[in-house]
Parts: C-alpha cells; sequence; structure tokens
C-alpha cells in the first residue's frame, strides 16, 4: 500500500506528503482521526496537523522550521506563502 | 542486529575492511606513474590528485595532511609514494608521516631514478608486488564496532532524503556510536540554522564553541564578499521540492547524524582520537567529502541521495541509499539500500534503518556496494584557499 504522508515525530503539527494530495481530499491521520486537506498538496510539500495561529511555531522532526506569518489551519499547505524561517528572524534580531 | 565484522588487523590496534596497497603520488606531475604501478599490482589502487606543488601555508598543510591520512587508513596495507622530486610536498616526508601508523611504506623519485619514469615503474610494479603477496598472508578476524570509524555522507538531495534515508542512516550511526565506535558527519555549510541544536548536543564547551565559531567566522566572511549563505538556502529546486526554510532542509541534513552526543569537530581530514560522534569542518562537495572522511580513518561511507550520485572512494567502500522511487528505479546500478519502500511500500525508516545495518555489516565483511563494483574511485582534495588571488 502507497501511504500518503508522513509525520516525522509525534510532537510535530505538520506532515508532509509522500503523494500529490488533491485539495478536498480526506486523510485520516491517525486512528479515527480524518481531516479533509485545504490546497492540492504536491509530493514532498507540508500541510498542517493542527491549527497554528499568526506568529506560532511550526515544528517537524520535533524541531521548530518556522514560525506562521498568518493563520492556518487544519489541513492548509505550508510553505513559503504562510511561513518564514524562525532562524533568520533570530539571527537578524541578535 | 549483528554487532561484529571481519576485518583485517593493522598495527596500533587498527582493523581495516579491505586489504588494498596504495600507490600515492606527492604531486600530480607522476600521476600516470602511479597509475601504471596499480595496472599491474593486484589489489593496488592509483590515488591520483591535482596537487603537491605551488602550495604553501595552511593549503599546503591542509594536502599534505590530507595525502597522509589516506596512507595510514587502515583499510590500506601498505603504501608506495611516488615523487617527482623538485615538490614542495616531498615524497619522503609523507613517507615519515604514514610510517607513523607502523605500516610498510616505500618512496621513490622520478629525477632520483636512472631511467626515470620508466624505470620507475618497473621498480614500483617490483615492490608492489612484495607488498601485495605479504598481505595476501593476511587472515580476516572477528572485531567489534568499536574498531570501526564510519563516515555520513549526502549527495544530490532531494526534498524526500531528509525524511527517509537520512534519519535512517541516523538510526545506523547512533548504533555505531552505541557499540564503541566512531561516527562522522561532514559538510559544514549544510549545518547552518541548525547551530543551536547541534550546540546543544555537544559534550563539552570546547565542542560546543568549536561548532559555533567556524560557522559564525563562515556567515561572516561570507557576508563581507557580499555573499549570504543564509539567503541562498533552501534553493529554488528545493522549494519546488517542498522545502522551505534554511533550517528545514539543514535539519535534513543532520538527522544522518542521528540523536548522538557530539564529541568534538574535526578539521578537514583530521583522524579522531576519541569515540563517538564527530563532525568535519568541510564545505559540502561530495568527493572532497569523502577524501576527507577517508584521510581522517573511515573505513566505510554511507551516503544518502535523493536525485541519484554514482561516486565512490579509492579506499573506503562507499555505501548507496535513497528515497526518491524515480532515482532508486531509472538509477538502481548505483543505489544499494533501496529507502523508497518507506513510501511505496509502507515501511518505516527503524525498517530501512535494519536493512541499512545488514548491508553495512555485509559490505564491511567483504561484499563490494555498487560503487566499488562498478569501479568509482573519486578522490578531491578540499583546498583550504583564505587568501584572495587577484582575478
Amino acid at each position: 500500500m502507497k501511504k500518503s504522508f508522513i509525520v516525522m515525530n509525534s510532537e510535530d503539527n505538520c506532515a508532509t506528503s509522500l503523494k500529490d494530495i488533491p485539495k478536498d481530499e480526506e486523510i485520516e491521520i491517525k486512528e479515527g482521526k480524518i481531516i479533509i486537506i485545504n490546497h492540492n498538496i504536491p509530493f514532498g510539500h507540508k500541510f498542517a496537523l493542527n491549527p497554528i495561529k499568526t506568529g506560532e511555531l511550526v515544528k517537524k522532526y520535533s524541531q521548530i522550521i518556522g514560525i506562521a506569518t498568518e493563520d492556518i489551519k487544519v489541513g492548509d499547505w505550508i510553505h513559503t506563502h504562510n511561513i518564514k524561517s524562525h532562524y533568520l528572524e533570530r539571527v537578524a534580531n541578535e | 542486529m549483528s554487532e561484529e565484522f571481519m576485518g583485517y588487523e593493522r598495527p596500533k590496534g587498527k582493523v581495516g575492511i579491505r586489504n588494498r596497497i596504495a600507490i600515492l603520488p606527492s604531486v600530480s606531475c607522476v600521476n600516470h606513474v602511479a597509475e601504471e604501478i596499480a595496472k599491474r599490482v593486484e589489489n593496488a589502487v592509483a590515488l591520483t590528485h591535482p596537487l603537491g606543488c605551488g602550495q604553501f601555508g595552511p593549503d599546503f598543510l591542509n594536502v599534505q595532511r590530507t595525502l597522509t591520512g589516506l596512507g595510514k587508513n587502515p583499510n590500506i596495507y601498505g603504501t608506495i609514494i611516488v615523487g617527482l622530486g623538485c615538490e614542495n610536498m616531498k615524497s619522503e616526508e609523507l613517507a615519515k608521516n604514514i610510517r607513523r601508523a607502523k605500516k610498510p611504506v616505500e618512496f621513490f623519485n622520478v629525477q632520483d631514478f636512472k631511467g626515470g619514469g620508466i624505470a620507475l615503474i618497473e621498480e614500483g610494479v617490483k615492490v608492489g608486488r612484495k607488498m601485495a603477496s605479504e598481505a595476501s598472508k593476511l587472515k580476516k578476524e572477528s572485531f567489534d564496532f568499536s574498531h570501526l570509524i564510519l563516515g555520513l555522507e549526502c549527495g544530490g538531495s532531494d526534498s524526500i532524503s531528509g525524511i527517509t534515508a537520512n534519519p535512517a542512516v541516523g538510526i545506523v550511526s547512533d548504533k555505531v556510536v552505541e557499540l564503541g565506535g566512531i561516527s562522522i558527519l561532514p559538510e559544514f555549510t549544510e549545518w547552518i540554522g541548525t547551530e543551536h541544536l547541534l550546540m546543544d548536543r555537544a559534550i563539552g564547551q570546547k565542542a560546543k564553541r568549536d561548532i559555533e565559531n567556524p560557522l559564525k567566522k563562515l556567515l561572516e566572511s561570507t557576508m563581507k564578499a557580499g555573499i549570504d549563505f543564509r539567503g541562498i538556502q533552501p534553493s529554488p529546486g528545493n522549494i519546488e521540492g517542498g522545502l522551505t526554510t534554511i533550517e528545514e532542509k539543514s535539519l535534513g541534513t543532520i538527522a544522518k547524524s542521528g540523536k548522538s552526543p557530539i564529541t568534538g569537530v574535526l578539521k578537514y581530514s583530521q583522524e579522531p582520537k576519541r569515540k563517538g560522534l564527530w563532525l568535519m569542518i568541510e564545505p559540502g562537495n561530495d568527493i572532497e567529502s569523502m577524501t576527507g572522511l577517508a584521510a581522517a580513518g573511515a573505513q566505510v561511507i554511507i551516503m544518502t541521495t535523493g536525485r541519484g550520485s554514482p561516486v565512490g572512494n579509492p579506499i573506503a567502500p562507499v555505501i548507496k541509499t535513497c528515497g526518491n522511487p524515480h532515482s532508486c528505479d531509472w538509477l538502481s546500478c548505483h543505489i544499494d539500500v533501496d529507502a523508497s519502500t518507506i513510501i511505496t511500500e509502507n515501511k518505516s525508516v527503524e525498517d530501512i534503518a535494519e536493512i541499512m545495518w545488514k548491508e553495512l555489516v555485509e559490505v564491511l565483511n567483504g561484499k563490494k556496494p555498487k560503487a566499488e563494483e562498478l569501479g568509482f574511485h573519486d578522490l578531491a582534495i578540499w583546498r583550504y584557499l583564505a587568501f584572495p588571488f587577484p582575478m
């Protein structure tokens, strides 16, 4: 069976797609928990598992990979349009 | 998981997994002489390179350390150094350095040899064959993993590497470290964005500083030259593939180092003196990186590749693993461990790590991985050029 996504760590609030997931597809992210995908998610791209508010951190590998620049809903595509580097933000303020 | 491997005992407690004769030119002028000798000696490999002349300062020392390290690598039974005679990378000096490993070393210079290159090839073959005959008498014995140095490499990465093959390599690396061995992560430009995480894993203040300072120096010096390293990562291709931020990309890279604490930071080609996970300062060219790993004493290298890469190393066998289903299909002749089954067959990262571990043990025991079987003997040395040239 082909897997459609992978979550690198149980603390993560995003998943990485392992196929092109079309908008409106229903995905079972864990047993009994189904989410609806809000955008077309290309292979290798990320989508939200939890709601992430503007300014909140996005986590993958249980580590921070970015900070939300707008409110992100469950099932939203996550990429350069709605998150930015937390690292660059931090070094710019140093 | 198997916890021993078969190898050749070397002096000073070292263990080789191959039993090669190195034919090492001290300078590029005699590369062909080295190649001709290697062709006619069983199990010999010519370590040809384009350097050895007109070098000075840190650049010279860096190359000298690398050539010395290649000769000292435990996969090498003995070394024949071929020099020209007028170069500043003296064959005699290299021989003296490599002899510290207490292994057979001979050296010759073309300019000091009556009959020149042709005569030297004949002599080199004679001496090489004698060395190879001595080497062939050695029997393999069983050793534990405290004798192993594993190199961690990635090249031709895609956005899938960081979520498939790389974390699987991390599990294998952690296992080597747990068993008392050594693992080395090079490519320091790809740690940018994860400094704080690496520093958190560092054992002691020195290791912490050794992670922080070179990265700071790199960022400052490149800034002065008008280049912001942090602004060029991830690349447009990475972004298209789904990588969003520099820290996300680097997290995928450093996943190869697992979760082990970091013992310290090595210079390029520097041999680690203590067990555990080490980092190595090296800017990220695959072949230069793997040459540095072999010169540091790595007997084997695991390389993850997303888009597929055929490269190998003349001393340390290179095991390739790939998480991209298309590359695993089209470039299967270059891939040893197919990690794309994480995607196509619902396998876990842990499943792949288990397959990878078995492959590692088999390769240690003598199985040739694809790059070795196909004869990819790539060698390049990172040059440390700290001074600007007029262009």
